[in-house]
């Protein structure tokens, strides 16, 4: 009888044992044909290309709310009411139509069309071939300014206006690259300064103060005299 | 330290039966000044209020700017955010030295314009001078067409929130203290002007008020804090907040100065959150903090993006 119930309990050890071991197996096989029937629906979903597929993924490491419209000159855009017509011309020459432009960013090295797309004139081209948007053109700067660019995305570089703890869209304005350089030119000009504090010895000899316009603000600057 | 200023209390108590004997002291209130007066003179140390006493004060600020401007003025005493530390950058390779900001500082927080009184000193230096230890030998009253100069460079210094602030030790009325947020503040009507803190300070960051400030009615920034830009009073110290009225709420706006830099030298956020634009510049640049073996610890991070 003892001997029965010891092959029983054997038994049963022997197949619970098999039974883990069948189960430890199986499970890192189980989920492969799940993956199979996953693959295709997702090719269905990323882009078709390799570059289309970087450029996605990209763009998903812009913080996208806080970009703004470029300051375009007034009445140029889109560039397609002209230059749907016109047939592009390659040739380095004196432009007669936007004189206002005088190319002071590496300009040796390129010309307008190694930006601006030769095919539609609305939106501008990579040095890999890839279009972007205007609104995009940070993709176009960063191509050449790669650690200015990372600290743009960071915040660094550039400059942020609104709220300083808040991430909702339209919360913080987050300029684009063109808002503040030129991209012809992105060289910062000189500016005037604001009026100097009045210097210590002079406090005596202030009179009142006048008030000075200056970029829309009013100072309130001393008069000094005897 | 309530026994400190029960017997200051219990000391201008006493001081006022003198001034009702005929012994006028210029610090005390008129013989026949009106009740509010003598209330606010017996004001309780801003830490000290409930919340009930502060917003009484808050009332009787705003109905007095309301009386003395025609303007409704808003007063908050609203106290600090949780888990916020605020901490500012400025990039010595971008300012280019236009005061842009000390004016939108001085409209922002309603400072006097004559006597003229500005929390930010934009310092000029010549390039390859010494220049971190010598601050007294700066350029503050540079006046060329245009800026940047050739050959110089710029340093605007305000401020620097320390977290060891000298000046706070030296105050004998403890009218200035360190919020839990970091930012080291004045309460106008505890101040004395004995400018012991203007002595303590390494920075020159804090001003006094020599004369009544005035500030035209047109001019006035309506939104207003107890502890940072409500209107001062001869004979009182004040100093940069951080814009306390705009960077204590939530959601808050970026401080003026950070608002009206041109060329986006100036960076500001909260040093406690990990993804911030000021922890990700300490973190990544190279930053130095000005007299730092003062072991004052300030906040203020000085650093050059290129």
């Amino acid at each position: 009888m003892k001997r029965l119930v010891g092959c029983i309990v054997y038994a049963l050890v022997v197949v619970t044992i098999l039974l883990a071991a069948h189960r430890l197996r199986a499970e890192p096989g189980t989920p492969a044909p799940e993956q199979k029937q996953q693959t295709p629906q997702n090719t269905q979903q990323v882009p078709k290309t390799a570059s289309e597929q970087a450029d996605a993924e990209h763009h998903a490491t812009i913080p996208k709310y806080f970009t703004t419209r470029p300051p375009f000159s007034e009445g140029i855009f889109p560039c397609t009411t002209c230059h749907a017509g016109l047939k592009p011309d390659k040739t380095r020459r004196e432009l007669y139509f936007h004189t206002e432009i005088s190319l002071k960013h590496a300009a040796k090295q390129r010309w307008c069309l190694d930006c601006h797309d030769s095919e539609n004139r609305d939106r501008l081209r990579l040095a890999n071939g890839d279009h972007v948007t205007f609104e995009e053109s940070y993709m176009l700067c960063g191509q050449c300014h790669g650690n200015v660019f990372r600290e743009w995305k960071k915040g660094i570089h550039g400059k942020r206006t609104g709220l300083w703890n808040s991430d909702k869209p339209g919360d913080k304005v987050y300029l684009l690259c063109v808002n503040c350089h030129n991209p012809h030119s992105p060289q910062f000009k000189p500016i005037k300064p604001l009026p100097l504090p009045v210097r210590p010895n002079e406090i005596t000899n202030i009179k009142g103060t006048s008030t000075v316009e200056i970029e829309g603000h009013k100072l309130y600057i001393p008069v000094y005299g005897k | 330290m309530e026994g400190i200023y029960m017997k200051r209390r219990d000391f201008l108590k006493t001081a006022s039966v003198a001034v009702a004997l005929g012994l006028e002291g210029i610090a005390l209130p008129d013989r026949d000044a009106g009740a509010s007066i003598w209330e606010t003179f017996f004001q309780k140390h801003f830490r000290e209020m409930t919340q009930a006493e502060k917003e009484e004060v808050v009332k009787k600020l705003e109905t007095d700017y309301k009386k003395r401007f025609g303007k409704d003025i808003k007063v908050k005493a609203n106290g600090p955010l949780p888990n916020v530390l605020y901490g500012y950058g400025l990039d010595l390779t971008r300012c280019v030295g236009c005061r842009r900001c000390v004016y939108a500082c001085v409209t922002e927080n309603n400072l006097s314009r004559n006597p003229q009184i500005q929390y930010i000193s934009v310092l000029r230096f010549k390039s390859g001078e010494k220049w971190v230890d010598d601050l007294e030998d700066a350029d503050k009253y540079y006046n060329p067409d245009v800026v940047p100069e050739p050959g110089h460079f710029y340093m605007p210094v305000q401020c620097q929130q320390c977290e060891k602030p000298a000046c706070t030790k030296v105050c004998p009325t403890q009218a200035t203290w360190k919020e839990p947020d970091g930012i080291v503040v004045v309460d106008y009507n505890w101040c004395i002007g004995c400018r012991y803190c203007m002595a303590a300070c390494p920075y020159g960051a804090r001003k006094f008020n020599w004369a009544q400030p005035t500030i035209p009615v047109e001019q006035i920034n309506p939104q207003t804090h107890y502890l940072g830009n409500r209107f001062k009073h001869r004979g009182c110290v004040e100093k940069c907040t951080f814009c306390i009225q705009r960077v204590r709420e939530n959601p808050g706006r970026y401080p003026a100065c950070v608002e009206i830099c041109p060329v986006g030298a100036r960076k500001f956020g909260n040093l406690l959150d990990e993804k911030s634009e000021i922890r990700l510049l300490i973190e990544t640049k190279r930053v130095f903090r000005l007299k730092e073996h003062l072991n004052t610890n300030p906040k203020f991070y000085y650093f050059f993006s290129l």
